[in-house]
């Protein structure tokens, strides 16, 4: 019995492990594709948005409101509530 | 002496004290005092936990120079310090609720008695323990003196003064106050920091005439400066990626962030944590580095990285607000001080001497041993950074670095691979050491990556090539 709901909990465990490795691979790849991707030419040639250059825009303004619209989205969707407790059995 | 911008900070210090007398409380009714003084008794909640992470991370910030160094090299460096934002949710989703539970089975107050339980080797018990103290009292020592500066540059008292009140606010909490009083206080100086950070960029913005104006400032002064590659064009793509593992993900393996994981109530603390940490995180750290980076065109010719902070505030606001704002630097260096003091202590006391020198101690002895290591360690920092040995300072350098090379896998393989036993721990924890000193000695510096990356994927194969070469000969409670 006890297995059985330990087994439950580790697997909700595992797999938000799994999105947290998930989430921060998709948050590189977009914090350096927009980065590198626009900003590697000559700065005369940059574009602006609100003022800033805009690989800066989008790399870390946008980047860093689309990572906390994801994990909003990911906590308040996937992530389950489990009990920290062995709850009833032997202390040790 | 600046009594306007004083004055904030006197109510800052005074609000601490109060902290921790309030907290003491629960420390002295407590029926499990290690539990209670070391870690809060479990019992933090979403937002609170979410601060104290945040600014305890602030200490691994510290590593890269923070504004100072934005402020030199624009952009490029701004792009760096976003590699933190990770941090936020990966820290907490990684551990997350496999280590919560498995840290009460075991229960665990400290890093070390995870690893202990996880184990069950003395050997990997005694090496965690020596480089947690080692690294991080000499991280704690570098801290104290930063603070000693800061107030000795705004109130014109000389070092030892200016270190001396430092000190005392510091211990008076953290010694009294225990865990609880370090983490109420982490809740109010993150809070500051947030607040501040965000008042002073606006006013910077302000004062350099928009955004639009001081983007143009720095092209004309040197284009490099709007670009990802720094002021001189030496910041690699590789290089500043290398930081994802230095200050983002690899903060994981870090003593003082891994034992918040292990405080908080109950999941929804720890979901409530993740949403607000990595806004908190966020926020701060883009507010912070365009803070130095926008003081440029504003105030050319600052020589002093930590400096800027301090200056471009009193220039572009009224002393009463800056002093406010100037709470904030100084609110990081607290809290990551106090965090760091508890945690050598608990390792003192809870990991060498209740596992070691005398296992049979009594309630009451415990509780005299762990306020008196925390006040002594206190007074031994102190006579340190009066005038600090340069072997602080060279320890202090790498001191982030060469935690997260060791602990790194054993925390994490420990969590998640059943076969990760004692042997991998140890040669993991051997090899991401030796390797990081060994590489920061010689300056290697593969495919021109921060140091830190190659010991930590040697220490992984360390990890389980150790693990699988001794697989037969182990028969050990697997963790689940």
């Amino acid at each position: 019995m006890k297995k059985q709901k330990e087994d439950n909990r580790f697997k909700i465990a595992n797999r938000e492990a799994l999105i947290g490795v998930g989430l921060v691979l998709f948050n590189f790849i977009w914090w350096f594709g927009f980065a590198y991707g626009m900003g590697s030419k000559d700065p005369s040639q940059y574009t602006y948005v609100f003022g800033l250059p805009a690989w800066f825009f989008y790399s870390c303004v946008v980047g860093l409101i689309v990572m906390v619209v994801l994990v909003i989205f990911f906590v308040k969707k996937y992530f389950v509530e489990v009990s920290f407790d062995d709850k009833g059995d032997d202390e040790k | 002496m600046n009594w306007q911008a004083l004055i904030p900070l006197i109510i800052m210090l005074i609000v601490m004290f109060g902290i921790g007398l309030w907290a003491s409380r629960y420390v002295r009714t407590s029926t499990d005092f290690l539990q209670d003084y070391f870690l809060g008794g479990r019992s933090l909640g979403g937002f609170i936990l979410a601060m104290t992470m945040t600014a305890t991370y602030g200490s691994a910030s510290s590593f890269i120079g923070g504004p100072g160094v934005a402020y030199t090299q624009g952009l490029g460096w701004v792009l760096l310090a976003m590699s933190q934002v990770a941090t936020g949710y990966f820290v907490l989703m990684i551990l997350g609720k496999k280590f919560a539970i498995i840290t009460r089975r075991y229960q665990a107050v400290t890093l070390v008695d995870y690893l202990k339980e996880r184990y069950q080797s003395k050997w990997v018990v005694l090496l965690a323990s020596f480089s947690i103290i080692i690294f991080l009292f000499s991280a704690m020592a570098a801290q104290w003196i930063g603070g000693g500066r800061l107030i000795e540059s705004l109130t014109g008292l000389s070092y030892t003064s200016a270190l001396f009140i430092f000190a005392v606010s510091v211990l008076i909490y953290v010694v009294i106050g225990g865990f609880r009083a370090v983490a109420l206080t982490d809740a109010i100086q993150g809070s500051i920091m947030f607040i501040g950070t965000l008042i002073l960029l606006i006013a910077v913005i302000i004062a350099g005439g928009g955004i639009s104006n001081i983007i143009q400032d720095l092209n004309a002064e040197n284009p490099n400066l709007i670009t990802p590659f720094g002021a001189e064009g030496n910041l690699t793509p590789a290089y500043v990626s290398s930081f994802w593992i230095l200050v983002g993900v690899g903060v994981i393996a870090l003593p003082q962030i891994a034992v918040r994981a292990m405080s908080y109530k109950n999941s929804k603390s720890m979901h409530r944590a993740i949403i607000i940490g990595t806004i908190v995180v966020g926020f701060i750290m883009l507010n912070m580095h365009l803070i130095g980076v926008f003081a440029r065109p504003i105030l050319p010719g600052i020589e002093v990285g930590d400096k800027v902070m301090p200056l471009i505030a009193l220039e572009t606001m009224p002393a009463w607000l800056a002093g406010t704002v100037l709470a904030a630097p100084m609110a990081a260096i607290m809290s990551t001080v106090d965090s760091l003091l508890l945690l050598v202590s608990s390792t003192v006391v809870k990991d060498v001497y209740l596992n070691y020198v005398q296992p049979k101690a009594s309630h009451k002895k415990i509780k005299q041993i762990s306020i008196g290591i925390t006040a002594l360690l206190g007074i031994i920092v102190f006579l340190f950074a009066l005038d600090p040995p340069n072997l602080i300072i060279w320890l202090n350098l790498f001191a982030f670095g060469g935690l997260e090379a060791a602990f790194i896998w054993p925390i994490v393989m420990g969590l998640y691979w059943k076969k990760g036993n004692k042997y991998g721990a140890f040669s993991s924890m051997v090899v991401g050491i030796g390797s990081y000193i060994l590489m920061d000695l010689l300056k290697i510096q593969p495919f021109g990556m921060h140091v830190v990356v190659f010991p930590v994927i040697l220490s992984f194969f360390a990890y389980v090539i150790g693990s699988l070469a001794t697989n037969n000969k182990m028969k050990l409670p697997a963790t689940d």
